[in-house]
Order: C-alpha cells, then structure tokens, then sequence
C-alpha cells in the first residue's frame, strides 16, 4: 500500500486499462457461453473485492459472505416478480439491504475475533439457506419480460451483460483503491496487525469494522442482485451455499489480500478454469468446480500464503529493502540533572481514587489513589507482579476497574473505550512493543496521527512532526519489522505523540536498551515533558529513573508502598526491602 | 393438543434428542481431539464424517458383513470398520497437507497460523465433498437394516394415554456411541499414547524437551480425531439418507457441540453433542422440521457470542 501523494494516477490508470482490454475482448466475443463466462468472471471478481475488503485489510476471516449475496439475488428476484420492480432500481435498492445486513451481522459478531469469529459468520447464510427453502423458495424463475427487456435487463445480446459487469467491477475497484490508500485501509490494516495497539493509537476499531462489513455487505448484496439477474433462476443452495462464500474468499486470497488486483487476478485465473472444466468434463465429474477451488486454495495457502500478486511483484521488482545506514549512537554522555520545575500545587490532569481490579482471586490493583500534576514527569517503580502494568491498562481502558475512580482533566473516565481515552489526550506505549509490523514508520505513526487529523493530508503532516521529533524521519518508509529495539522505543513514542497526548503513559520504554540509546531515549523523553506534556513512566533502570523524573510511586503487590520525591523515596526502608534490595543499600550507603 | 399429547410428543423428542445427541457427542469428541491437541480448527471435519458414512455404506455392501454377523448387527460393524479406514486418511492428510502449517511449522506463520489452517482445510473440504459427488453420485443413500424400521414401544403410561416408541437401530448405535466414548477416555487416560497425545496438548515444547516425538502426537491426534468422527458417522448412516454435501451441516453441528462443551475439553464435548441433538430433536416441537438446522446454527451463534468458553469450559480468550 502506498501513501505516495499521486494519488489516481497510477491505480486509477491501470483500472481503466484494465477496463478497456476486458471490453475489447468481450465485444469480439460472439460465442453466448464464452459471453456468460465473461460476465461471471467480475461477478466473482466483485464477490472477491467485497470479502477483501473486510477480511483482506482488517484480517477478519469471513466464510459467510453468501449472506450478503444471497439476499441480494432473493431481493432482486422477488422485488421483480412480486412488485414488477425494474433491476435497474432493485439491484441499488439489493446494495442497501446487503449494508443492512452486514451492519445486522457485524453488531453482535465483532464480539469474536479469529476461528470463532469465521465459524460464527459460517451460520448466518446456512441458517437462511433452510429459511428460504422453508418459505417455499425452492426454485425462483424471473419472468421473461417480452414487452420492455431493457427495463428487465434481458437483452438479446449477452455482452450487455458482460458490459454491466465490468461496469460494476471497475466501480467497486475504484472504490477499494480509494479506500485502501486512505484513513480506511490504514485503520483496518493497523487493527489486522494489533487490534489493541490499534485501539490505545485512538482507532475506534468497532466502528472502522462496522464500516467495513457494511461496505463489503453492500457490494456482495448488488451483485448478488445482478447475478439474479444474469442467470434468471435463483435457488438457495447457489446463492446461499458454502460455496459461494468460499470463491469469494478463494478468488481473492488466490490474488492476494489487502490490494485491488488480488481478487481481480483470482477471479479472472479461476472462473473460466473451473467454468471450462465443468463445461468439458461436468457429465463425467459433476463436482470439478469445487474441486478446482479447493485445489487452488490448498495450493496458495501452501506454495504462496501471500497470493499471486504479491508473489509476482516480489518476483519481478525484488523489492530490495532500501536499508538507511543507522548513524553511529550519539556519544553517551549523562546528561545533567536540570532543574525541574517544582510541581508541588500545581492543576491536576489525573486522579485515582480507591481503584481496584481483582483477576479470580488474585488482587493485582487494589485501592489505590494517587494524583498526577500538569506537567510533571511520575515514575512508577515496584517489583516484578506488583501490577504496574494493569495500572497503565486501567488508565487507558483496556480494562475496567472493580472498583474506584479515574479522573482525567476532571472526567471520570471510568468504562471508556481505549481509543476514547486517547482521543481525549491519553497516549501511551506497551513493555512489550507493539508496532504495526508490516506498515512503514511513517504509516504506523500517522495511524496514530488520524485521532484529531481532519485530513489525511493533515495526518501525514502531524505524524512528520512526531517523527521528526523524536529523530526517526530519516527512517519513515523503513517496515517497523526491521527496526532495532530503540527505533521500536522511538517509533512508539513518535506513534503515540502524533495523538497529540496530554499525558503519555510511557511502559519500561528504557527496556533492553544499552547504555548509549538509554541516554537517547531519556532525551527524548524530557524533550516531550518540557514541552509541557504531562508523563507517567513505568521503569526498572533506577539510575536513569532517579534522573528523569520528579517524583515517584512505589507500588507493591498491587497497593501503593510509598510515593515522593526520588531522595526520599530511595532512602524509605520499606522500599529498599521490597524492592531496591540490599545491594541498592550498601551502594547508596 | 392435548397435555398428554403434548407430554407424549416432548417425550418422544427427548428420546430421539438423547438418542441422535449420543452419536453427535461422538462425532464431536474426535473434532475436539484434534483442537485439544492440535489447536488447529479442522475445517473439514464432516467430510471426513462423509466419508466415514460412505465407507460404512460400501463396507456393508461389500464385504456382506450381514452374514457373519446377522443383518441386525452388520451396519455397525461396518461403521466400525471406517474407523480404522479414515484413520490412515487422516495421518496421510495430516502428513501432506496439514502437517506444513500447523505444529512447530505453524508457530512461524502469522497468528500461529490459525487462518492458514482454517483455510487450507476449507480446500480439502471442498476437494472431498466435490471429489464425493464425482466418486459415489449425487444421489442419496442409506444403510437399511431391520432394526432401523422397528421400535420399542415404552408405555402406555399415565393411563392409556402416552406411549414413546424407541428406534431400536438408533438405541444400538447410541449405546456403541457411549461405548466408544468410554473406551477413548480410557486410552487417554490410562495408556502411554494417552499421556504422550496430552503432553503434546498441554506443552508442545515442554513436551519435545521430555523427549515426546510432537509431530507424531499430532499426526496421531488429526487420525483418531477423524477417525471418531467416521465412526460417529457410519453409526448416523443406518438411520439417515446422506449424499456428499451432508458434512458441511455436520461441519456446524459438531462445531456447536465443542463450542458447547468448551473447546479442546473431551467430556464436555460428548456432552455438548448431546445437548444439541436434544436442540435439534426438541426444536420440531415448536418450529417446521426443514428449520431443525436453523435451529442449531442460531443456537450455536447464541452460545459463541454470549458464552465461547462453553458451558462446561474455563474461561478462555475467544481468539
């Protein structure tokens, strides 16, 4: 996915290319069952685009979207039969009640997430397959329309057909590339690759998957319409059946997920195989279609999980990972301990108050109450268990205190979702580090850019910013995969700032790091606090700690042991006991 | 109705539910197997099934089975005889297909290669339910056997007034069913193959460090697992007509029960299957028989959505 600024040139010039070699060849095509192959051929190719468009970008697996397609082909054809409604009319009027559908669908199943998830999404067009066949839908014909074919979309020459299938192939490609360079395809990509980090970045991931699923519902259900259309007879079991939803998923995993061209190239390799194959040998081996699908898919997932177009490009451009030579680590010198501003009775932008959080039986928060002051850099110390990490969790709503309060600048922020949280100024990084692997830096950050962007353009802008504010801009179109530890420290700081956070809540960001990039990272560090941003960090390296901030919490099996400022706090007994030790004494001493 | 004719039809829904759900909790017993040991969600499953049907059907056409063990008792021995059958389908499938994205090889793909495994076992499925139609027709058949047209008459009780007829041919297959269920928990529980397959569950890496051969445990795994399942299957084929598409309402049914019983448990998947033949036998008594299968997949999208860790299961993360 590229987030070049040109932005149509080249996608959109290829689509009509495309477009313009398929109708070339449709129209010298005089054969009427090669003719209905060419208009199968971007049915499928829609079908396709439509499950990418969910599954390919946001990683959901649906086997369910026969749903969408089916209910579409029964509108169409009952719209027509019982109301006299044109298709013209009735296959829009299908797209609508396919988003319905999807939107009805992706309420309650967003709940789940990967096999159940597809398992789940594998019911609902089963469980309507025996519904129409219950109403007594076996076998619907559309009735020949002999006085207005046109206003039917009968016509005599079936190219018309093929004409109004690749009309309604281009326009959902059109569509997916739109989508997929803009704020859409970027949130679902970074929720496929981490949905939590996703959320904490302040993407509202429930409603980016609404979004999807109804958009992709919309376009199985118009085309599902056409299909009706197409072949004038619907019955359950073709357009409800397990296999429609499975060529949906095949085609386009065998082009390739999360691009416009995989299920274009699935569909246009697979539908005249299986359709000629059935063709020939259909009376001799009734099930070849299928055959061919499964075939094809067991053979992507083993020789080319990434599907045949990424698989070409890789093979024909050899993507050579420009690597940017890593300067040298600046030279470690300690930064001095600067006077910090006194925060003593100044505003405060958070408040716990007796908050707990219990898992089973064991209490990993309990009541604890601290306040956090505008501008002030908190550090959190406490032995491994001790709960520092559900703090943060609780903080920034992944999950939900037992008992007790969060203010944030005076709201109780109590029950709300994480990308809530961050939108109202909450940031923060994870111990482990949780980038969106296969973005570049720079996508990672303007994912987390998008929460008070207006604009892509705008997103783009802040995130350079943060880039350049922690020092990675020379790194923006490296893959965050093959960044070292402290790039990944960097890149989630960066991730987190272009949020335009009040407050970051920093996760043992120092972690791992050598003595050199710890220095790096500290300065990066101040760098965000003096200019005003409010910090809580959560870290074991004592010497960089005691330097770094202002005041401290010490927190033990879950409750707060002691809080002051970093004198103090290193000299209490109880803090050397449970947690500095005895070698922390006998240096200090 | 009546109230005793109503008793008298939730009865004799109650005796089929029990009866059909005892040949489901073995169908879903394999399916849980291979997820317990494997985490691999197979997919394909009621092909397998399927095929066992068919195996079973060909088994007692073939081999007149009848005359060694009497009409009444041959359609048994014939889905016995799947077993062993699918069972060296399952370990040739698991060693050639299977085997490359799960395991070990599995834990390098992206999300430990759960949809790599989900997928290529949507292949195979189509492979053999579509590769069925070619091999045994589209037509549909079924094992007939005496005891599959006569019942046991309970009753009457309460009076004149209720009677419950019993298929003979489904109480047979039940209480195989039973049986077979307790015989594998004896295998896992007592036997060295038992320790080595729970082992390779419970820690595949621990369990390699013990010197426990994990790729073998899990080929293993994915043969018995399809192999109950064939079983479950040829013991279903005495008393229902089945053709080559019939797995993948299987597919939903048996994935209901593990869900059910929570995924990767035994026991609770026996009785997961059990409840949701009692689901689909009790459901004619309020809906139209063509919406029995309807019924199992809103239950089933009920239960995933409002309580995946099963009824019986531990709480566990739905991903």
């Amino acid at each position: 996915m590229k987030t070049s600024n040109r932005k149509l040139a080249g996608p959109g010039l290829a689509i009509i290319l495309f477009g313009i070699v398929y109708a070339a060849v449709t129209g010298f095509i005089s054969n009427s069952y090669y003719q209905l192959i060419m208009t199968v051929v971007p049915v499928w190719a829609v079908m396709g685009l439509s499950w990418n468009l969910l599954s390919g970008y946001s990683g959901l697996v649906s086997f369910g979207h026969a749903a969408f397609f089916g209910l579409g082909a029964y509108f169409v054809a009952l719209a027509q039969i019982h109301w006299g409604l044109t298709p013209w009319i009735g296959i829009p009027l299908a797209g609508v009640l396919g988003g319905i559908a999807g939107l009805v669908v992706g309420l309650p199943t967003f709940r789940l997430r990967g096999h159940y998830f597809a398992l789940a999404m594998l019911a609902y067009p089963l469980a309507l397959l025996y519904v129409f066949e219950w109403l007594g839908y076996q076998e619907l014909t559309l009735p020949m329309q002999r006085e207005a074919p046109m206003l039917a979309m009968q016509f005599a020459d079936h190219r018309v057909h093929a004409f109004l299938a690749l009309a309604l192939m281009l326009g959902a490609m059109a569509l997916t590339s739109r989508l997929e360079r803009a704020r859409f395809g970027l949130s679902l990509v970074a929720i496929k690759q981490d949905e939590a980090a996703a959320e904490a970045a302040g993407i509202n991931t429930l409603a980016w998957k609404l979004k999807a699923i109804t958009l992709s519902g919309a376009m199985a259900g118009a085309i599902g319409g056409f299909y009706a259309v197409v072949l004038l007879v619907v019955t359950p079991p073709a357009v409800f059946g397990m296999l429609v939803s499975a060529q949906a998923l095949i085609v386009a995993m065998f082009g390739g997920v999360g691009t416009v061209w995989g299920p274009v190239i699935g569909a246009v390799v697979l539908v005249p195989l299986s359709e000629i194959l059935h063709a020939r040998l259909g009376n001799v081996i009734p099930g070849i279609q299928g055959v061919v699908y499964g075939i094809a898919i067991v053979a992507v997932i083993l020789l080319a999980p990434e599907g045949v177009f990424w698989k070409m490009k890789d093979l024909l451009f050899r993507r050579a990972t420009k690597s940017v030579p890593t300067p040298p680590a600046a030279a470690a010198v300690p930064l001095p301990i600067t006077a910090r501003p006194d925060h003593a009775g100044k505003s405060v932008i958070l408040e716990l108050r007796n908050v707990s959080k219990a898992f089973g039986g064991l209490k990993a928060v309990q009541d604890v109450s601290f306040d956090v002051a505008n501008g002030e850099i908190l550090g959190i110390i406490g032995p491994n268990g001790a709960g520092k990490t559900t703090l943060f969790n609780l903080l920034n709503g992944f999950i939900v205190p037992d008992q007790g309060e969060v203010r944030f600048e005076g709201r109780d922020i109590v029950g709300d979702k994480p990308y809530r949280i961050c939108t109202a100024g909450v940031g923060r990084t994870f111990q482990v580090v949780r980038p969106f692997r296969r973005m570049t830096v720079e996508q990672n950050v303007i994912a987390g850019a998008f929460v008070h962007a207006a604009s892509d353009d705008a997103a783009r802008a802040t995130a350079r910013e943060a880039l350049v504010e922690v020092g990675l801009d020379r790194h923006a179109q490296r893959l965050a995969g093959g960044l070292t530890n402290k790039e990944l420290r960097l890149l989630e700081l960066a991730r987190a700032l272009a949020g335009r956070p009040k407050l970051l809540l920093l996760d043992e960001t120092l972690a791992g790091l050598g003595g050199g990039d710890v220095e790096e990272v500290i300065a990066v560090v101040r760098k965000l606090a003096a200019k005003g941003i409010t910090i809580v960090i959560i870290e074991h390296t004592m010497p960089a700690m005691v330097r770094l901030v202002d005041r401290f919490i010490v927190l033990d099996h879950g409750a707060v042991l002691a809080t002051g400022l970093p004198a103090e706090v290193t000299r209490n007994e109880a803090v050397i006991d449970a947690y500095l030790g005895k070698r922390w004494r006998a240096e200090s001493a | 109705m009546s109230a005793a004719q109503f008793a008298e039809n939730f009865l004799q829904a109650l005796s089929a539910g029990l009866l059909t759900g005892a040949v489901y909790g073995l169908m879903c017993v394999g399916l849980s197997l291979i997820f317990g040991v494997m985490r691999v969600i197979n997919f394909a499953q009621g092909d397998f099934m399927m095929l066992g049907m068919y195996v079973a059907y060909y088994a007692f056409g073939l081999f007149g089975a009848h005359l060694l063990f009497g009409a009444a008792l041959a359609p048994y021995v014939a889905a016995l005889i799947a077993g062993p059958v699918i069972f060296i389908a399952g370990l040739l499938v698991h060693k050639l297909l299977v085997s490359r994205v799960s395991g070990m090889r599995g834990s390098a793909l992206e999300s430990e290669g759960h949809y790599a495994q989900l997928i290529l076992t949507l292949g195979i499925a189509l492979v053999i339910q579509n590769g069925g139609l070619w091999v045994f027709g589209s037509a549909p058949v079924s094992i007939t056997t005496p005891l599959s047209s006569s019942a046991w008459e309970i009753g009457p009780l309460h009076g004149d007034l209720i009677s419950i007829f019993v298929n003979q041919g489904q109480t047979v297959a039940a209480v195989i069913a039973v049986l077979a269920v307790l015989g594998f928990v004896l295998l896992m529980g007592r036997s060295r193959l038992g320790k080595s397959l729970r082992a390779a569950a419970d820690n595949p890496e621990a369990a390699i460090y013990m010197g426990i051969d994990v790729d073998r445990a899990h080929r293993l795994a994915f043969g018995f697992g399809v192999a109950i399942t064939a079983i479950g299957g040829g013991l279903l084929a005495s008393s229902y007509p089945f053709q080559p598409y019939v797995g993948l309402e299987y597919v939903i049914v048996m994935y209901a029960g593990v869900v059910l019983g929570g995924l990767g448990s035994v026991a609770g998947a026996f009785f997961g299957g059990l409840t949701i033949g009692l689901v689909q036998q009790l459901s004619t008594l309020v809906l139209p028989n063509q919406l029995q299968n309807t019924a199992i997949f809103v239950v089933f999208l009920v239960i995933v959505l409002l309580r995946p860790q099963g009824l019986f299961g531990r709480a566990a993360r739905r991903t």
